[in-house]
């Protein structure tokens, strides 16, 4: 279960790290957050408490306004700028 | 500044006591006064009539009517002396306070001094008429009455070197007032220069006075209290004493500093009346007295130097004046020994004190008259030399018989004003057995009698051989004549012992002086005074007496006197000379090649140093500075490519970051 997890986290860092768009770079950081999530309901379950799951019902509530948050900027980028290639947005710099 | 600290006194006056004393109480708005007409005539003086000789005339005869206040008062009750002042300054602790001490000296002083710069103002009206300095002389005139009357009525040691510094300077001023003549110029300034030789020295012994008082006080009454105590060491007073008698020595012209006075007659004759015949030279002598406790205090050796110095002064200075063509330099060798009577007198302990100044006040009032006659004459003649005067005595009648009053007056014959105090100098020099000085006294009279009676066969007698018409004076120059005459035909009854002599009730030191009268001293003094006239006169009526006269005719003994026994050759070979050319071409070389050389030196490392420290500066601080702002950069350069903006990067950098992290804590 928890390799499970783990090969999930990691396949979502590399679409983090390697994919260039956006809304799959958020699908990647959604896959983790879930990766997150799986291993807290096992832990749960191996320990005995519920904290885990309530944990995980709370990173699932943060997940779902991040990701509003995120596909809005995605929106808005694309407005302004008709792309949504993160090597594109690259203005904050030196 | 005078006048600041009088100011300073007004305040303080106020709250002193009572009426019935005004004038000694407020005896200090006497010195104000010729302060404030100096001031006015200063700034006002050339836009006001008559040039501003009016602020002198009118303050110095108040000055005169309030000083007649003060004695008045004093007499009335029965003498004493009073005595009030406020702090001036303070050192350490110090406390050097003004104000004024009046005593029978101060009161007779301030008449003395007021009633001559009364009459040398008006006199001057008419002397200096057309001048074109007149404003600034009665500016003058009024500071230097000031300075005198501070010096008669000063309670403090330092007040009275003020106003005997001011009068120096005044004096310089005078007899150069006429600068544009070389002669004048260096006469002022030597006299300045001779008197200043004297000065140094008494301002020293008023330190060394201060220093015997613990610095406990600087005040006269006080010191003088203060140097009866046992643990006031007798050498110490004996020093101060003699550097006190050397301001008397330069100030009053004594042997061997008596050498700027004969030259002082440079200045106008007004001056040469108050300042160097009547008041100033007499502060001198009013010093000795008014500090008398200190000479009593110490031992009797320094009265006798004191003796011996006057003895010299009167009868050197009397053979000088019979050689002297110029009518005022016979007067100014007169001054001299006269003078050095009055310092004979004080030489001779508390019994003389009444007599020397019984002289200084009768001669105060005949030497201002025959100066001012004198002046009469050069005012006419438009000469001092008295080769060219003779027969005066037709065209200025006036002139001729005050002058004769003060020339009789100044051979002691009685009932004038010199008889009184000279006899009685002579009285007491015979009882308290000062035999030798009272020979030189003596002699020194009868030659004063036939240098007088020379000077008037000269001037008034024979046949007028100057050039033009003589005529009188005008009434601003007589009148002041005709009133110091009758002062003189008179007030030598003051001391007169047959009328009770109240000058001895009002003016002594510890014991009212009674005044003698021993019949063989007056003969022998009055029968010598007129011999010696009856002399003179036969002498110079003789035809050609004037042209050949007998006392430039006797040979070695004339050329030594007409040289003034070389006394000035002596200053300028002796001492000015090498000064001059030896020590300041010494002190030159110094200055140039040790002082300069020292400075430049200094200034020199200096800049080598600061090269240094520049180079320091620069290089090593301002390097450190610079360095660490370029590595700033430097650094900042590199490191600003990982700022690229691509997300992906950092968040690259974010997971090796934990992964690193992540590495460390577990290990640890």
């Amino acid at each position: 279960m928890l390799t499970f997890a783990a090969v999930l986290f990691a396949t979502g860092v590399y679409g983090v790290l390697a994919r260039r768009n956006a809304v799959l770079v958020l699908m990647s950081i959604e896959l983790m957050l879930n990766a997150v999530n799986i291993n807290l309901v096992a832990f749960s379950q191996h320990l005995q408490q519920i904290t885990g799951q309530v944990f995980a019902l709370f990173v699932i509530a943060v997940a779902a306004a991040e990701v509003g948050i995120g596909l809005a900027i995605v929106i808005l980028i694309y407005r302004n700028r008709e792309t949504i290639n993160v090597d594109e947005v690259n203005l904050l710099k030196w | 500044m005078v006048a600041a600290i009088l100011l300073q006194g007004e305040e303080a006056a106020e709250h002193a006591a009572a009426a019935p004393n005004w004038f000694v109480e407020h005896a200090w708005i006497i010195v104000l006064i010729p302060v404030v007409s100096a001031a006015l005539t200063l700034f006002l003086g050339k836009r006001t009539p008559g040039r501003g000789s009016v602020y002198g005339i009118v303050g110095v005869g108040v000055s005169f009517v309030l000083s007649l206040g003060v004695l008045w008062q004093f007499v009335q009750h029965g003498g004493g002396t009073y005595e009030s002042g406020v702090d001036w300054f303070q050192i350490g602790e110090l406390h050097v306070g003004a104000g004024q001490l009046v005593d029978g000296l101060t009161a007779v002083m301030l008449i003395v001094v007021t009633s001559i710069s009364l009459c040398v103002h008006v006199y001057s009206l008419g002397y200096m008429h057309g001048d074109q300095r007149f404003t600034w002389f009665y500016v003058v005139l009024s500071l230097f009455t000031a300075a005198m009357l501070d010096v008669v009525i000063a309670s403090d040691l330092f007040q009275l070197l003020l106003g005997w510094e001011i009068m120096g300077v005044c004096s310089y001023l005078l007899i150069g007032h006429w600068w544009e003549e070389h002669v004048n110029s260096s006469s002022a300034i030597k006299a300045f220069i001779t008197t200043r030789v004297g000065d140094v020295p008494f301002m020293f012994g008023i330190f060394a006075l201060v220093f015997a008082t613990g610095f406990e006080t600087s005040n006269i009454v006080e010191v003088g209290e203060a140097l009866g105590s046992p643990e006031v060491s007798k050498g110490l007073v004996a020093a101060a004493a003699l550097l006190l008698f050397g301001g008397t020595i330069g100030k009053s012209a004594q042997f061997p500093l008596h050498v700027w006075l004969p030259d002082a007659m440079a200045g106008p004759t007004p001056v040469s009346a108050l300042i160097h015949a009547a008041t100033m030279v007499a502060a001198g002598v009013y010093l000795v007295g008014r500090l008398f406790a200190v000479f009593v205090t110490a031992d009797p050796w320094v009265l006798t130097f004191v003796a011996v110095i006057a003895g010299i002064t009167a009868f050197g200075a009397a053979t000088m004046a019979f050689v002297q063509n110029d009518i005022k330099r016979v007067l100014a060798y007169s001054t001299i020994s006269q003078l050095a009577y009055m310092v004979a007198g004080l030489s001779m302990g508390p019994a003389g004190v009444t007599a020397a100044y019984f002289h200084l006040f009768t001669h105060a009032f005949f030497k201002a008259l025959l100066f001012l006659g004198s002046g009469s004459v050069i005012h006419t003649v438009h000469s001092n030399d008295m080769s060219d005067m003779g027969g005066l005595r037709r065209p200025m009648p006036v002139t001729f018989w005050t002058f004769l009053i003060g020339s009789l007056a100044l051979a002691g014959i009685p009932p004038l004003a010199g008889f009184w105090s000279k006899d009685e100098l002579l009285v007491v020099a015979n009882a308290e057995g000062h035999d030798l000085l009272f020979v030189v006294l003596l002699i020194t009279a009868g030659m004063t009698a036939f240098y007088m009676a020379r000077t008037m066969m000269l001037t008034f007698l024979g046949a007028y051989r100057g050039h033009g018409h003589p005529h009188e004076s005008p009434a601003t120059i007589t009148g002041p004549l005709v009133a110091l005459a009758g002062v003189t035909l008179f007030i030598g009854l003051l001391g007169s012992p047959q009328l009770g002599a109240p000058f001895g009730q009002w003016v002594f030191f510890e014991h009212a002086h009674e005044a003698e009268f021993v019949v063989w001293v007056a003969l022998a003094s009055t029968t010598l005074a007129l011999l010696a006239i009856a002399a003179g006169v036969m002498v110079y009526r003789r035809e050609g007496a004037v042209e050949r006269d007998p006392m430039l005719r006797m040979g070695a003994l004339t050329t030594l006197l007409v040289n003034k026994y070389y006394m000035d050759d002596f200053y300028f070979k002796g001492i000015i000379r090498p000064v001059r050319d030896k020590l300041s071409a010494a002190v030159y070389w110094s200055n140039q090649t040790i002082l300069d050389g020292a400075v430049n030196g200094a200034a020199g490392l200096t800049k080598v140093f600061a090269k240094v420290v520049n180079g320091f500066d620069r290089k090593v601080i301002d390097g450190a500075v610079d360095g660490v702002g370029n590595l700033a950069g430097f650094t900042g350069g590199l490191l600003r490519y990982i700022q690229s903006g691509n997300v992906q990067r950092y968040a690259a950098f974010l997971f090796t970051g934990v992964v690193v992290l992540a590495i460390i804590f577990t290990r640890i």
